[in-house]
């Protein structure tokens, strides 16, 4: 009798433990208050993303004739002076013409044919472009030569100034041609 | 039997770009014969035998010291060219220290990367030389690379994540400040989703490197992106997180909210050390099973939002064009792919008799549950032997005894995972997407068909389509 006590009040204790553990356990999910609160400024620093509906797009603006000439002095001698036919050797892709080639088994991928937003023309070329000398083009400048890209693939007119406002209302002419992931297939 | 190169319609243009590609293999296999290789190979790898090479060129007329003068004896990447000992046994060997504490690879041991030749060399991307690897895990320096604007040198001392957007509060974290939470160590591939880009139309590439060497597997230890989010606090409605390099091109991929949850990981560690520079050093995101593009190296920023970002790396890149003009966007899951790595193309079987095919298999969505190997060409399957640990989302390698006789055949493995999924052929996956995605290829991503190596009468083993 008194045996069959002390075991069933180890096994009690134990239980207890158990339970102790968990709870232990549990409240060593954190928080843990390591790192430090990032101030605005911080952020603003590195936020550099835009969206498809223009949250991030910067303040400032840029028309077709200012990116012409940037477009000439930092992206021609890539992606060509024509766009469509970038310099051999430069791994530089052409950035118009295409449209209507998706289906035909040689499909061109170009801004013009292919991509769906015009905020991430924006967001590429102020974040990797160009190439030799990412991120040493302003706001404005960005602007400029997504204007003139844009134009020059027919997109919009050539008095269109792109900002913040305009970016989001640009009709991308592939914009509906991107389907979510069917996989896994069946065979 | 039948067997067939596919025979695509390729362009000159298209020619030119996989002779290109060809050549570079060609290239790194002439250079594997320029470095010594030991002789327990036994001539299965022809590439890295030294003794074929001298016999080749003193029958071309050029002599052992000639060979020497062009550099012969300079020690193979990633080792130290020591004098080699006439008998071992009969003087002490080197000095412990020798190495200032770090060690290298044998200079016997001449296995590299070779890299794509694309236009820039900072544009680019090297292949895992799986033919000659054993286990699952992948050494850390020759774990493959794909960088979009070169390798950023970083000083861990100043570089911080950011964590912000839908947050409730916005945090930044030093390396140090991340080392501190609770770690966990996992064993995952990493595979990127152009992996067999060059194989959709016809076999192209000569060896497993070339057909399947952006597939590596590593020991990675780091914080649980979800120990971040519970940190900063996550606002009702978030559902995409927006991550960053601090590389030149700045590399940003959107990953649903439920994946950073699960599994993910902010992995500072790789094979038990610190992670190599042109693997995201000191700092890379982990999604398991996830291609590898996502996986983003020298993470500097998680944005939390409630729609993806649309960046240029998962609209005009990353995305798969099928027949009829559609791209499929957010194709995250490598499916379940195998591969045999011995024998395997370019290697030349010495004769009839005992061979141990071996290989690896893998699947983004769980764990292999089985592996089977076809020795005639697809007429017959049978079970190979799993090597344990059989890991979810991590290379797991098989084996499979055979006795060869001596007979052309073609060799194949095919896998299936935890979910049901049985690997395809490469036919079966073009006749549901076609071969309208690329001008030059047919398609890009997420190749995960059958690979079939054919044994020839005389040993050698070659790439072919076989369905």
């Amino acid at each position: 009798m008194c045996t069959t006590f002390n075991i069933w009040r180890r096994t009690t204790c134990c239980i207890l433990l158990l339970c102790l553990c968990i709870v232990a356990r549990a409240a060593d999910t954190g928080p843990y208050g390591f790192g430090v609160t990032a101030s605005p400024a911080a952020i603003a620093g590195i936020d550099i993303d835009v969206m498809p509906d223009g949250r991030g797009a910067p303040p400032g603006q840029g028309s077709y004739a200012q990116g012409r000439t940037i477009y000439a002095n930092k992206c021609a001698a890539c992606h060509g002076t024509d766009m469509a036919t970038p310099v051999k050797g430069t791994g530089a892709a052409a950035l118009r013409g295409g449209r209507g080639s998706l289906a035909s088994g040689k499909p061109q991928k170009t801004v013009e044919s292919y991509w769906p937003y015009a905020s991430t023309l924006f967001d590429y070329v102020r974040r990797a472009m160009p190439f030799n000398a990412p991120g040493s083009l302003n706001d404005d400048e960005v602007y400029a030569v997504t204007a003139y890209i844009l134009a020059e693939g027919g997109i919009i007119d050539q008095d269109v100034v792109i900002n913040a406002d305009t970016i989001a209302k640009v009709a991308m002419p592939n914009r509906d041609g991107f389907i979510p992931d069917p996989r896994p297939e069946t065979f | 039997m039948s067997s067939k190169d596919g025979s695509g319609d390729y362009d000159e243009k298209t020619r030119q770009i996989l002779a290109g590609m060809i050549e570079a293999e060609n290239r790194a296999i002439a250079r594997k014969q320029e470095q010594p290789a030991c002789e327990c190979k036994q001539g299965m790898f022809p590439a890295t035998d030294r003794r074929g090479f001298l016999t080749r060129m003193a029958a071309a007329g050029t002599g052992t010291a000639a060979l020497l003068g062009q550099g012969l004896a300079a020690a193979a990447a990633g080792s130290v060219d020591y004098k080699v000992q006439a008998d071992p046994t009969r003087e002490p060997g080197r000095p412990i220290g020798a190495d200032d504490g770090y060690g290298s690879r044998s200079q016997f041991e001449n296995e590299v990367r070779w890299r794509y030749p694309t236009a820039t060399r900072e544009s680019s991307w090297s292949m895992t030389p799986l033919e000659q690897g054993n286990g699952i895990i992948t050494p850390s320096g020759l774990h493959f690379e794909r960088h979009h604007a070169g390798i950023p040198n970083i000083d861990p001392a100043r570089h911080t994540l950011t964590v912000h957007g839908m947050v409730n509060t916005a945090k930044r974290f030093s390396m140090a400040a991340l080392q501190r939470f609770p770690s966990v160590t996992r064993m995952h591939f990493i595979e990127c989703s152009g992996n067999g880009l060059t194989e959709w139309k016809k076999p192209t590439l000569k060896t497993v490197q070339g057909t399947h060497g952006l597939t590596s597997t590593s020991e990675w230890t780091g914080v649980p992106v979800a120990t971040i989010l519970r940190e900063c606090g996550i606002e009702d409605g978030a559902a995409w997180i927006l991550a960053e390099g601090s590389d030149a091109a700045v590399m940003a991929r959107s990953i649903p909210i439920d994946k950073m949850w699960d599994d993910a990981v902010l992995a500072y560690a790789q094979n038990g050390e610190a992670l190599r520079p042109e693997q995201g050093y000191p700092l890379r995101l982990l999604l398991p099973g996830f291609e590898g593009n996502t996986c983003i190296k020298w993470l500097r920023r998680l944005e939390v939002s409630d729609k993806p970002f649309m960046t240029r790396e998962e609209t005009s890149k990353y995305t798969d064009l099928v027949n009829g003009g559609k791209a499929r966007q957010f194709t995250f899951t490598m499916d379940a792919k195998s591969v045999i790595t011995f024998p395997s193309g370019d290697m030349r079987l010495p004769g009839q008799g005992f061979y141990e095919i071996t290989g690896i298999a893998w699947s983004g969505r769980g764990r292999i549950t089985q592996v089977e190997v076809s020795t005639d060409g697809g007429a017959s399957w049978q079970t190979a032997e799993l090597q344990t640990p059989v890991l979810p989302r991590c290379h797991t390698r098989f084996r499979f005894p055979w006795h060869w006789h001596g007979g052309p055949t073609i060799l194949q493995s095919r896998c299936r995972d935890e979910t049901g999924y049985t690997q395809p052929t490469i036919a079966q996956l073009v006749a549901v997407r076609g071969l309208d995605g690329h001008p030059l290829y047919g398609s890009i991503y997420h190749n995960n068909g059958i690979q079939s190596w054919a044994i020839a009468r005389d040993g050698s083993v070659t790439n072919v389509h076989h369905f």
